[in-house]
């Protein structure tokens, strides 16, 4: 079959590549939502480093979709099945202990190799996880949720005390997402959203406790803190947590910064804290996220915070879309109609 | 029922390249025609797909069938007639012999040399095909069209916004094409260049599919050349980034 591949081959610069592929063993399934992220974003304007850009281009966009199988060589779903697609590719050999997300010689779609901006996508049935009762603009955010529920779930495991009081600094897509999911997964915690933007915050209604950054109360403490800020608000973000964290609290750093942070360790020393990183997510986490995704509470705080474009039919529309996202202060959601 | 058409009955005489019907060529690691009943076979809609093809090649579609392993629980293979539309018209028969005639068939027609194909052109055909009884896939026309009756001088330049290249799929409410086919006279079917313009000889309204102007035809040397550049292409990388 020839598949037709959506790559971006410079900044803001998108050709059509034609595949020929093999589908008759995997499962075929023709992407119907998709959703911007922050990573697709930084290629398309060209903000990484040139070298980057060269070694990675020409390459399809977008690790967030959902799509309907069109075809199941491996006989596992049936024609029509509604999934999500997991853009993460397992080396071959797993270790134990380690998880997919992290492992050596792992590859991730839309980072190093080609998205799912394509007629159709051809995967292993292990990298697609099925869902019903779940409206597709909302299951098109699935990974993202995923990326989420595996950042919680390390927390859960390795923190070493009582989760108390929970602090989420940042109040963009991935704090509100975070929160949503500590609401599902822990939900004696107190959680308390530390932002910039008093609009977006607003949007939180969900949570205990909403501050801005220049506002925090006198006495203000939190037991752990999840790092939702990435970029240059990475630095003043962790400074944050370092100062307001209890001792022996734990940090989810989730943030992604081009540049390097400069990191108060003196005080990371003196509080006895643990500094978690946590990136991308794996397939357990895929499938608890669509859990989630089908309680209809979940689902429709998911879908507050999704702006849903036009549908992209053509290159054109690519851009329009990508323009569009620079614009909404969430999630952009799109059908992809090519 | 909803039955795809590939008319693959051309025995490649405009190719000039050694005796293969330009179908059968290959492009990339498969035939052409293989790609082609590949779109086909992910579009979940159509029931049963027939490939009409020239008496001689039935034999040897068949083991192509076997060798590239497409599943032929859904799919015929026909021998196609002297013209395009006798092709598709003994598809008609065919497709009536085995399943019954039923005025909710559509028959969606496509050349097998036009594997660039979409699934969504395809199923916007069926989608017109169902609530008009008829449609061309065609895209706006790019370059000036000239006109000249007598081969000599330029009779007309047609204006260009209202000018289309045709395409396929072209879609039908099988009954329909039949019926109007039938009822034309021989001189009528002898002009008749492709299968819209029996409806339009039947006064019967077509409306258009937007096509793509990568849904190219492999019908010369420079045809093949370009569709085998689109498949091998290396990535295009720009230096200046």
């Amino acid at each position: 079959m020839l598949n037709y591949i959506y790559q971006l081959v410079s900044p803001g610069m998108f050709a059509v590549k034609y595949s020929d592929e093999d589908f008759s063993k995997k499962v075929v399934i023709r992407p119907r939502y998709m959703a911007v992220c922050h990573a697709d974003q930084r290629y398309y304007l060209g903000n990484r480093d040139a070298k980057i850009l060269h070694k990675k281009l020409p390459m399809a966009l977008i690790h967030e979709c959902c799509g309907e199988v069109v075809y199941d060589g491996t006989n596992t779903f049936p024609r029509g099945q509604k999934v999500v697609l997991i853009p993460n590719v397992a080396p071959q050999m797993n270790i134990e202990g380690i998880y997919e997300n992290y492992a050596r010689g792992s590859k991730f779609l839309s980072s190093g190799c080609d998205g799912f901006m394509r007629e159709f996508v051809c995967m292993s049935p292990d990298r697609v996880v099925p869902f019903e009762g779940v409206n597709m603009v909302v299951a098109a955010i699935c990974e993202f949720v995923s990326v989420a529920v595996h950042a919680i779930g390390r927390f859960m495991r390795h923190t070493e005390k009582k989760f108390g009081t929970i602090g989420v600094w940042g109040c963009g897509s991935l704090s509100y997402v975070v929160c949503c999911c500590l609401r599902r997964l822990i939900p004696d915690a107190k959680i308390c959203v530390v932002g910039k933007n008093r609009d977006k915050l607003s949007r939180f209604a969900f949570v205990h406790e909403s501050y801005t950054t220049d506002d925090l109360p006198d006495g203000f403490e939190v037991d752990h803190a999840f790092e939702c800020v990435g970029g240059e608000g990475s630095t003043y973000a962790i400074d944050d947590i370092i100062k307001y964290i209890t001792p022996q609290g734990t940090a989810i750093l989730m943030g992604v910064s081009e540049n390097k942070v400069p990191i108060n360790t003196r005080d990371i020393l003196e509080k006895g804290l643990i500094f978690m990183g946590s990136s991308r997510s794996g397939r357990e986490d895929f499938v608890k996220a669509v859990e989630f995704m089908e309680d209809y509470k979940f689902q429709q705080r998911l879908s507050n915070i999704i702006t849903v474009d036009n549908a992209v039919t053509n290159i054109e529309a690519i851009h329009r879309v990508f323009s569009t996202d620079l614009k909404t202060p969430f999630k952009t959601v799109f059908e992809w109609d090519v | 029922m909803i039955f795809g058409a590939i008319v693959a009955a051309g025995i490649g005489s405009r190719m000039n390249i050694g005796s293969v019907p330009k179908q059968f060529m290959l492009l990339g690691n498969k035939p052409i025609i293989i790609h082609t009943i590949e779109k086909f076979i992910l579009c979940g809609r159509i029931d049963y797909i027939y490939i009409g093809v020239n008496r001689d090649w039935t034999v040897y579609m068949n083991d192509l069938l076997e060798k590239y392993k497409i599943d032929r629980e859904k799919i015929f293979v026909v021998e196609g007639g002297d013209t395009r539309n006798d092709t598709i018209i003994n598809i008609i028969s065919a497709a009536e012999k085995e399943f019954g005639e039923d005025d909710s068939h559509v028959i969606v027609t496509h050349d097998a040399v036009r594997p660039f194909v979409t699934l969504k052109v395809i199923e916007e055909n069926i989608d017109s095909a169902l609530k008009y009884g008829a449609c061309d896939t065609a895209a706006p026309a790019v370059d000036t069209i000239v006109e000249a009756k007598d081969g000599v001088r330029v009779s007309d330049i047609p204006n260009r916004k209202y000018l289309y290249q045709g395409q396929t799929p072209q879609s039908f409410n099988m009954m329909k094409l039949k019926r109007i086919y039938k009822s034309l006279s021989e001189e009528e079917k002898a002009v008749l260049t492709d299968a819209c313009k029996i409806f339009l000889f039947g006064n019967e309204p077509v409306y258009l599919v937007e096509g793509e102007s990568s849904n190219i035809k492999i019908t010369t040397v420079g045809d093949y050349k370009i569709a085998q550049a689109m498949v091998n292409e290396e990535d295009i990388k720009l230096n200046k980034i």
